[in-house]
């Protein structure tokens, strides 16, 4: 175990994550809790009542000016035109071949300015790619530094956060946004998140990150609020079958073969990455993203090989104990006929086969956790 | 966390308890906490032998999967399949409920490599 973290960014929260004893661990530059009480408990406090996540980690990346839709249009396979001011939308950036340089989050302000939020391991390498396909037809901005952002997700978000809010939050749909004030401090509050449940991603200056922070916890206090790690944030997308970049996604995949089809708008005019698409969409894929239920007892892991009929079929990309489920769970890419609901597949769990079932995602149904305690 | 002075420590993390012949294994309070939520463990049969400082099972959290290292050589006499069926008990009782094997040892010379309680304290406090 290394803990010597240097070099590391911390986010606003550094202190506070500290104080609350949590374990940090070294993550895409940054150094983050992964835990504080326990990535289970962590895990069912989102799903039963609420959590907040520090994800001041993530980029952000400002497209702006006249022609901001072309620049936005041209680099994403989601429709980003039909979008209204105060809606965001998940869509993908590729690579020529089709190859994902990362999947993202698109906010739209005005047909003149948008904003993605993106993976803190990508921030970088997306802000370039942005930059170096759009940035001759409207400005793009890494405006990463400017931004602290917290997640706060659980049936009970919506409750918590009015409390300390100004805005009328049952007005927010899903996939909208509004800008308003937590806590005297202005944010963007967007009824979006990465766990399955109702919640709200909010961004706010880097600064104030910490007033947000300790006014959410002390409006949560009764409802039972916790601070979760990116530990119980990855077993929550996970029970949901969302991808990860860097375990389901990379440049050597691509939104089809990750079952990212409704993300994916080949009637589009032109984007990076469509010709690739369109010849992959015709010709058919040679991988596919399943979830993974196993029948006997082992935990998938990340780049534990499948197996059909005794041969290779495939490898895990992520793995777990699913918290709330109590089952061991996963997905991976296998051959496409090896794909349907219902496979049976082994999984090569230290030199054994273990029996394992491919199965439906979500994993988990939004919701399951308070109907299971009514 | 808590370092009982009646058993002997492994760098790995694990700890022996010795009654006559039979050595009872199990991990730290250390290593517990290290793992976090314990979700998973693989241990071998009875009867197996096993062999000082190489791997007589696993156990995963959550998050990760972690080799148990045998502290002693011998013949394994009894598994603890309580703790196979609730290995979260780990986490709540490492040196106690949460035992996992029974060791009828073939060479008890080995005890004396392993660390007491005051070293394995120290050892661990150097590692963080």
């Amino acid at each position: 175990m290394t803990l010597k973290n240097k070099n590391l960014k911390i986010t606003p929260l550094h202190q506070i994550h500290k104080g609350l004893n949590s374990r940090m661990v070294p993550f895409a530059g940054w150094e983050m809790p992964v835990q504080y009480t326990g990535v289970i408990d962590e895990h069912l406090a989102v799903r039963k009542s609420c959590g907040l996540f520090d994800v001041s980690h993530m980029g952000e990346i400002e497209i702006s000016g006249p022609k901001a839709i072309e620049a936005v249009q041209s680099v994403t396979t989601n429709d980003a035109s039909e979008l209204k001011d105060g809606q965001v939308q998940y869509t993908l950036i590729c690579y020529p071949n089709g190859g994902v340089v990362d999947d993202v989050t698109l906010y739209k302000f005005s047909d003149t300015r948008y904003m993605f939020c993106v993976n803190a391991s990508n921030t970088e390498k997306d802000f370039n790619w942005i930059k170096e396909n759009a940035g001759n037809i409207a400005e793009v901005k890494n405006v990463s530094n400017d931004f602290g952002q917290i997640a706060v997700q659980g049936p009970l978000s919506q409750e918590i956060l009015q409390n300390t809010c100004n805005l009328d939050l049952s007005l927010i749909r899903y996939y909208r946004f509004q800008q308003g004030n937590i806590a005297g401090v202005d944010a963007i509050i967007s009824r979006t998140g990465y766990t399955g449940e109702d919640g709200f991603e909010i961004y706010m200056p880097w600064d104030k990150t910490i007033d947000i922070w300790h006014g959410l916890m002390e409006a949560g206090g009764k409802f039972g609020i916790k601070p979760v790690g990116l530990g119980a944030r990855d077993t929550l997308r996970l029970e949901m079958g969302f991808p990860l970049y860097g375990n389901e996604l990379n440049e050597n995949t691509t939104p089809l073969e990750a079952g990212l089809h409704r993300f994916v708008k080949l009637d589009k005019q032109y984007f990076i990455g469509k010709g690739a698409l369109e010849k992959q969409a015709k010709q058919g894929i040679d991988k596919k993203l399943v979830g993974l239920e196993m029948s006997e007892s082992g935990i998938p892991r990340s780049h534990y090989k499948i197996l059909a009929k005794g041969a290779a079929a495939g490898e895990i990309t992520s793995g777990t104990m699913s918290p709330f489920l109590g089952k061991a769970i996963g997905m991976g890419y296998v051959a496409p006929e090896f794909s349907s609901i219902g496979t049976e597949l082994k999984v090569e769990i230290r030199n054994k086969m273990v029996s394992a079932m491919v199965v439906k995602t979500p994993f988990y149904i939004r919701n399951m956790a308070v109907k299971a305690a009514n | 966390m808590e370092f009982p002075k009646d058993v002997r420590y492994t760098k790995e993390h694990e700890w022996v308890r010795v009654e006559g012949n039979v050595a009872t294994v199990g991990v730290t309070d250390y290593a517990q906490d290290s793992l976090g939520d314990v979700v998973y463990l693989e241990l071998p049969g009875d009867g197996a032998a096993v062999t000082k400082d190489e791997t007589f099972g696993v156990v995963e959290s959550v998050k990760a999967v972690s080799d148990l290292y045998s502290p002693i050589s011998g013949a394994v006499i009894e598994i603890n399949d309580a703790l196979v069926d609730s290995p979260e008990v780990i986490n709540d009782d490492p040196y106690g409920d949460a035992w996992m094997l029974k060791v009828e040892m073939s060479a008890p010379a080995e005890l004396k490599e392993l660390l007491t309680a005051d070293e394995y304290k120290k050892y661990v406090e150097e590692e963080k």
